[in-house]
């Protein structure tokens, strides 16, 4: 009765020496064996079948402000009109949900608007699910676990040496080479641009934010000093054992509602110009990498030089987006290890510092509107915090005003006279 | 885990609406799939409160009186039927000419129901006319603190003035209809949804 036991756990040992010879220590080494690559051809050539889909076309919204400078009954039809239109569509929630795709990907939960097509695409499907689950999946969580304790182990290992330069190269060493196996982990293929534009230290690089994963990405090509709230459970380990070897900046959430205290911190950090560069996200929460929205002035105050950087996924192998409204932290990396992988551009914008009499929120806009350029996203203007808050009343007060001006250009006539102007006494 | 509504919509469900409303089938899953994102409480309607979520209508002047439109019998909740049914006001009139209306009634698009929906808006307390208070609120939430309440008072009272004929101090519906005869009503209130 053992038998199939033992030969079971001789197959799993077996797997596990081939996963860590082939693909464990080729990436700790930056190494690449080619599979990935071809991986990734042979998945672009089969989501080329492209099925008629459904793209939304946007609505023509009437703007009829032809106003003569006095109120009519009518004036309530162009608020009415506009109100209609957010209901049917608005730009604030649809960035908090995953992009739609023009065909669909062959992936289920990416199957919105699609109806049953053909046998042949339904066998495609099938072979596509049990590939991603049986083989892909099994291999990415072992490598994911192998890369979160490589990290756990050798940040607290060398969190024991002494300050000096053998154990930050040590340090940069041991999280590199974690980042390195967990993008593996993901069958991550990361396309860097501009290199020459890598933040240097004692700068602050500020990107985009989709999902936890940006972190992951950006980490393959260097060390950054992150900087983040503590959060409980694994992700909290994980952020403990890090900061033994490396000066990375986490708060307590308390702290975080401090903003004098961030930015201080912040500075302490930048203007020691030998340390790490900070990684910030300035949106403050996840976004669907459709577009950038509003960049929250505190990074921006800390009088570093700022490195953006764009990151823009490629939606045809994977949803990245982390809809943390809709799926924990667990359930999300189950389905970004079950996709088919993640394709990821990186563009190293050139460094901007703030320019003399600009404030920090037209320097943070002119620096999201550089982002927004170099992925392709839409630059919008709300506040990442829409998406569990409530927007404030001073945008109601600003369309008020506006509509007020027009009403009021060519002045009131006193009441109970008609057209005419005013007699003189 | 509790009970999750039922995420789908049933095609006898669909064919009803298409009769009522006018909407085609993709335009109902479309915006079935809208009014789903917009529950976030997933039981099926849709409160007041969903509706402010959505940021560019918390910003609007009319924010509330549009909200209300879609809770017309003073309750809380509406479903799928209703939100479509509010929403095929704004449907546009050329789209008629593709659908045939099987029924007698008048479409809920036609330019009567326009322009009713749009007198709803004035009309607070349902009472088929707009009082001179009733008017001084909208024009309050159009203007914010931006105008005086004299010469808010001055407006209302000449809007008044220019539509009341039958000398009652409110404006009843064949008024409004009135006075909005040279508004292209069917271009203003409606929505390109796609096909």
């Amino acid at each position: 009765m053992s038998d199939p036991v033992s030969a079971a756990a001789a197959v799993f040992q077996l797997w596990l020496l081939i996963v860590v010879f082939f693909i464990v220590l080729p990436a700790m080494f930056g190494v690449s064996l080619g599979v990935s690559g071809v991986y990734i051809q042979v998945l672009v050539r089969i989501l080329q079948v492209r099925l008629p889909g459904q793209k939304p076309s946007p609505s023509a919204g009437q703007r009829s402000h032809d106003r003569a400078g006095e109120f009519s009954l009518s004036d309530a039809i162009y608020f009415c009109q506009k109100g209609l239109e957010s209901i049917v569509e608005d730009q604030v929630t649809q960035c908090f949900s995953s992009e739609e795709l023009a065909s669909w990907n062959l992936l289920t939960r990416t199957n919105q608007n699609f109806q049953y097509i053909s046998l042949r695409l339904t066998i495609f499907w099938l072979l596509g699910v049990f590939v991603r689950y049986g083989f892909l999946l099994p291999l990415r969580v072992a490598l994911a676990v192998i890369g979160l304790s490589w990290l756990m182990l050798g940040t607290t290992v060398v969190g024991f040496l002494p300050e000096s330069s053998v154990k930050n190269w040590l340090s940069e060493l041991v999280h590199l080479t974690c980042y390195r196996i967990c993008a593996r982990g993901l069958s991550a293929t990361i396309h860097y641009h501009n290199k020459e534009n890598r933040p240097q230290k004692g700068g602050i690089c500020v990107a985009n934010h989709t999902t936890p994963i940006d972190v992951v990405i950006l980490a393959n090509d260097g060390c950054y000093a992150m900087v983040g709230q503590i959060h409980r459970g694994l992700m909290g380990v994980i952020q403990r054992s890090m900061v033994r070897s490396c000066p990375h900046i986490w708060f307590e959430r308390s702290e975080m509602k401090d903003r004098h205290a961030v930015t201080s911190r912040l500075r302490a950090h930048v203007s020691a110009r030998t340390k790490l560069p900070i990684l910030i996200f300035p949106e403050g929460t996840c976004v669907n990498n459709t577009s950038v929205l509003m960049f929250k002035k505190g990074s921006f105050e800390v009088r570093g030089t700022i490195h953006p950087v764009a990151i823009k996924y490629d939606p045809r192998f994977g949803d990245a987006f982390w809809n943390s409204t809709k799926y924990n932290m667990v359930s999300y990396l189950l389905r970004m290890m079950s996709s088919w992988a993640i394709v990821v551009n990186v563009w190293y914008l050139p460094p901007m510092t703030i320019q003399a009499g600009e404030d920090a929120a037209h320097f943070a806009s002119r620096v999201k509107s550089a982002i927004a350029r170099r992925g392709g996203l839409l630059d919008l203007a709300w506040d990442g915090g829409l998406k569990r808050g409530k927007v404030k009343d001073c945008f109601r007060e600003e369309q008020q005003k506006l509509y007020s001006s027009t009403v009021v250009q060519n002045g009131i006539e006193p009441p109970g006279s008609s057209r005419n102007p005013p007699e003189e006494e | 885990m509790g009970s999750r509504a039922s995420t789908l919509l049933r095609e006898e469900e669909i064919e009803e609406i298409k009769k009522e409303t006018g909407f085609s089938h993709s335009q109902i899953t479309r915006l079935y799939s809208r009014f789903t994102s917009l529950d976030k409480g997933e039981n099926g309607t849709l409160s007041r409160e969903d509706f402010q979520r959505i940021p560019e209508l918390a910003i609007n002047p009319l924010g509330d009186r549009i909200i209300n439109a879609f809770f017309p019998d003073g309750e809380d909740q509406v479903n799928f039927r209703g939100f479509m049914r509010t929403l095929a006001h704004f449907r546009p009139v050329e789209d008629n000419e593709k659908n045939k209306n099987l029924s007698n009634t008048e479409p809920l698009n036609s330019r009567t129901n326009k322009l009713h929906f749009a007198f709803q808006l004035y009309d607070l307390d349902r009472d088929d006319k707009i009082s001179r208070d009733e008017l001084l609120q909208v024009l309050r939430m159009m203007v914010g603190v931006n105008i005086s309440d004299e010469q808010l008072g001055s407006i209302a009272d000449r809007t008044i003035q220019e539509a009341d004929t039958n000398g009652d101090g409110c404006i009843s519906f064949t008024e409004f209809i009135k006075v909005l005869e040279k508004v292209d009503v069917e271009q203003k209130m409606s929505i390109r949804f796609l096909h």
